[in-house]
């Protein structure tokens, strides 16, 4: 198969929020850039984010950076990298000003200012009580982010690659990052794009699991990408389980439900989250609610038949406050869970929804690995923003609202960072002679093999395999046995044949390049999660239940070579704030 | 559940033909979306659009039983078997259930779709009161799937010259926005024969709508402007 080759300033990977963000960056200081996305760019999963953007903006009453800062560190349970929290938190509010000035369709109150609504994790005063500083548009803030992101783009004349899938990194004898090999999906040709500067924006990879929030799209392609390029994946054991998806859908239900005044229920009626947080009660941290939930079900509290999830009530919200605040949900409720929320509670169980993990990143979006300049050592002309990147603002567990707020933030500064490095790097680098040939022998594999796997049944077992031996609560010997397994089907995922060799639109062999891009993810999460002898925010070890600090206040990193693990430090230190020391974590 | 499908490859097919799948659901299956990948899992070769499966990205839009909608959001026990697929209709196939948007995207780009205010930008956010951003509700929800303006005979006709409803939803979403300033340039570019004055408020856009947003209203409240302008 022959292969052409493009040229440009910059390439973006990906065009969700954080891509878009960069891209409107790049393209509007006039650089030749190419943005390419699996799907048109409003079709990206940050279409779904529903709740709102943190910030401190202290319209609803006082706020300050600090604050949000401190709810982040905690939520992270103390894993996130303070410089980065505090870069996150001191830039959000003038993020969310932009924002409004494209054009975004916030909710307002009545002095004209932009509503923001509580949630999870969120407290004045350093934990003392609940604060309002989600900003929201209704329950749509990631439709009305992303629609307006890419007007935006559109304005710009951002050049976009529609329908176009990244396959490999391209990189030189020393490491430096050229550029992506990529496949133009109408035609199903393979092509190199070089660049300057490469920008990975691809988001999370939820679907390594069988009950995910996430869209079909979520394959963590940036993530395969990066580990076959020899990178290492950081933090991978950490997996938020959303506290609220639809029992047996698997859709999103807002935490702004909670946020609005709706709680939890077991099969009694009891409001249990009092018993577990009783001063955030249903507003606690996401990893603390899931794990609630499913202790409630696990001790035979649960409702329903099979007494298998628990409920959500909001019908004493009224009919007025669900419809101006939480009409989406409504829609979702009636759809999916055959109730309307208005008069019944919607069934809910804790769903996997958001990676804090990632390629390894600074605050200014450069990807950073152990190397000659130490742990944190730059690879040239690579860059990551969003979910597939851990800076890490998340650490251990994400605060509801800050996936929004890191999608632009990071995507601004990884643009601008990326628009210094291109002013300082004027040449494109000589390409290697055999650039491209690694993609196009995998691609050539596929489309040969006879007597393969069928990558439906291999990508199931995976689901089947991360979902019950990586889930809310985890145990030595299902993890102990789920790192066997996921070894085992990561050797038939080797092996997969596809039906279809056509060229057009041939989404049999791009499910299969996906699911190569999955498996790596699946693989890192089931061992960094073994290895980790600890509970800390969303990992929650049975034989390890109390956080340790001591001996793994530390960054997992896993390399695809060998499949091993390595460890990096937590930078405790902020930018300019006082440290937050690891404390005890109550709400 | 029985499915015929439209199917077409360009590299081996002379013309679309028609194929029937059986398949056997699980008690989870409850949409369109859910038997389509169960289709799929039999027969890899079958090929359409899909993300979100939960009606917000705007991808799995077809024409489902002859009516245009979400294959996601659309309930497997409301359909007559056995269900015929096809594509959007109006737009060039490509392959299988995916079309070509490329005219779809052109009209909805053709509007300005962003927000246009000439001022400098104040150090904080725009006000807008909440009556005033209540005006944009029914407008900035459009997911841009397409079903309304492939299932317009006005769009059929003339996709390169009428903006269709999808497009003009938004062109009234920014002229309703009152933090944008160019309402007259907007009203400008829509007075002419086909970009606006092709609807004829035949209303297919409204009753397909998955979001149940109202097109025809849209256009009508543009209309209105201009008469207005005249007067």
């Amino acid at each position: 198969m022959a292969i052409s080759r493009r040229q440009y300033d910059a390439v973006v990977v990906g065009a969700g929020g954080a891509g878009l963000r960069a891209a409107l960056q790049l393209a509007e200081a006039g650089l030749k850039v190419a943005v390419l996305s699996k799907v048109f760019p409003t079709r990206s999963h940050t279409v779904a984010a529903q709740g709102g953007i943190g910030a401190a903006l202290g319209n609803m009453g006082e706020d300050s950076w600090l604050w949000h800062m401190y709810d982040t560190v905690k939520g992270s349970d103390y894993l996130g990298d303070q410089d980065a929290i505090e870069f996150l938190c001191r830039e959000a509010p003038q993020a969310i000003i932009e924002l409004e000035h494209f054009g975004m369709p916030f909710d307002r109150n009545d002095d004209g200012t932009i509503y923001q609504r509580p949630f999870g994790g969120h407290s004045s005063n350093f934990g003392e009580k609940p604060v309002q500083r989600s900003c929201c548009a209704a329950d749509r803030s990631g439709h009305a982010m992303l629609h307006t992101l890419y007007q935006r783009n559109v304005r710009a004349n951002t050049q976009f690659y529609v329908e176009w899938m990244a396959l490999d990194l391209v990189r030189d004898a020393h490491g430096n990052v050229l550029g992506v090999t990529a496949m133009e999906m109408e035609t199903g040709e393979i092509s190199i794009l070089q660049a300057r500067a490469t920008l990975f924006a691809t988001g999370g990879a939820g679907r390594i699991y069988a009950s995910t929030t996430n869209a079909f799209i979520n394959t963590g392609d940036g993530l395969g990408i990066a580990a076959r390029a020899g990178l290492p994946l950081e933090d991978m054991e950490f997996w938020q389980f959303h506290p609220t998806g639809v029992a047996g859908a698997g859709v999103l239900i807002t935490e702004g439900v909670r946020g609005e005044g709706g709680y939890l229920l077991n099969k009694d009626g009891e409001r249990f989250m009092e018993r577990y947080a009783p001063n955030m009660k249903d507003l606690a941290s996401r990893d603390v609610v899931a794990r609630a939930m499913a202790t409630e079900i696990k001790e035979g509290r649960g409702a329903g038949k099979e007494a298998d999830h628990v409920l959500l009530k909001l019908d004493h919200l009224g009919l007025e406050t669900i419809e101006k605040r939480l009409p989406g949900i409504r829609e979702i409720a009636r759809k999916f869970a055959n109730v309307d929320p208005v008069r019944d509670p919607i069934p809910v169980v804790p769903t996997v929804h958001y990676q804090m993990g990632g390629i390894p990143t600074n605050y200014y979006g450069e990807v950073v690995v152990p190397g000659a300049d130490g742990p944190n050592t730059i690879v040239s002309g690579f860059y990551a923003a969003g979910e597939v990147a851990c800076a890490s603002v998340h650490g251990a567990n994400r605060l509801g609202t800050n996936s929004l707020t890191d999608l632009v933030v990071f995507g601004k500064a990884t643009g601008n960072r990326v628009i210094e490095f291109l002013k300082k790097n004027p040449g494109q680098r000589a390409l290697p002679a055999d650039a491209g040939d690694d993609t196009l022998a995998r691609i050539n594999r596929l489309d040969t093999r006879k007597g393969g796997e069928d990558p439906a049944q291999v990508a199931r077992d995976m689901r089947r395999t991360m979902q019950f031996h990586c889930g809310v609560f985890r145990f030595p010997d299902t993890l102990t046995e789920g790192v066997a397994k996921i070894r085992e089907v990561y050797e038939r995922a080797q092996n997969l044949e596809i039906k279809d060799k056509s060229r057009v639109f041939n989404t049999a062999r791009i499910e299969a390049l996906e699911l190569l891009n999955l498996i790596e993810v699946a693989r890192a999460t089931m061992v960094s999660a073994e290895a980790r002898k600890e509970s800390r925010g969303a990992h929650d070890r049975a034989d390890f239940h109390e956080r340790n600090d001591v001996e793994w206040l530390k960054h997992s990193l896993w390399y695809r070579e060998g499949d091993r693990l390595d460890y990096k430090g937590v930078t405790l230190k902020p930018l300019t704030a006082e440290s937050f020391e690891p404390k005890a974590r109550v709400y | 559940m029985k499915i015929r499908i439209q199917r077409y490859d360009p590299d081996h097919d002379a013309k679309p033909y028609m194929k029937e799948y059986d398949v056997q659901l699980e008690p989870s299956d409850r949409m369109l979306l859910d038997a389509l990948v169960r289709v799929k899992e039999m027969d890899d070769s079958f090929s359409f659009r899909r993300s979100c499966r939960e009606g917000v990205c705007g991808s799995d839009a077809m024409n489902i039983n002859g009516k245009n909608g979400l294959a996601c959001v659309t309930k497997v026990a409301d359909l007559k078997e056995p269900v015929e697929l096809r594509p959007l209709p109006g737009l060039p196939v490509i392959r299988d259930l995916y079309v070509d948007m490329s005219q779809f995207f052109k009209q909805y780009h053709s509007i300005k779709p962003y927000l246009i205010n000439n001022d400098p930008a104040p150090q904080l956010e725009r006000l807008q009161s909440p009556e005033d951003r209540a005006e944009l509700d029914g407008l900035y929800e459009c997911i841009l799937c397409a079903c309304c303006s492939t299932s317009c005979p006005s769009f059929w006709w003339n996709p390169d010259k009428f903006v269709g409803p999808a497009g003009l939803l938004q062109a009234y979403r920014f002229i309703a926005d009152t933090r944008d300033q160019a309402t007259e340039a907007r009203l400008d570019d829509l007075e002419d024969p086909y970009r606006l004055f092709r609807c004829h408020t035949i209303m297919n856009c409204v009753d397909v709508c998955p979001k149940s947003l109202n097109p025809t209203k849209a256009i009508g409240k543009i209309k209105d402007l201009m008469l207005k302008r005249v007067v």
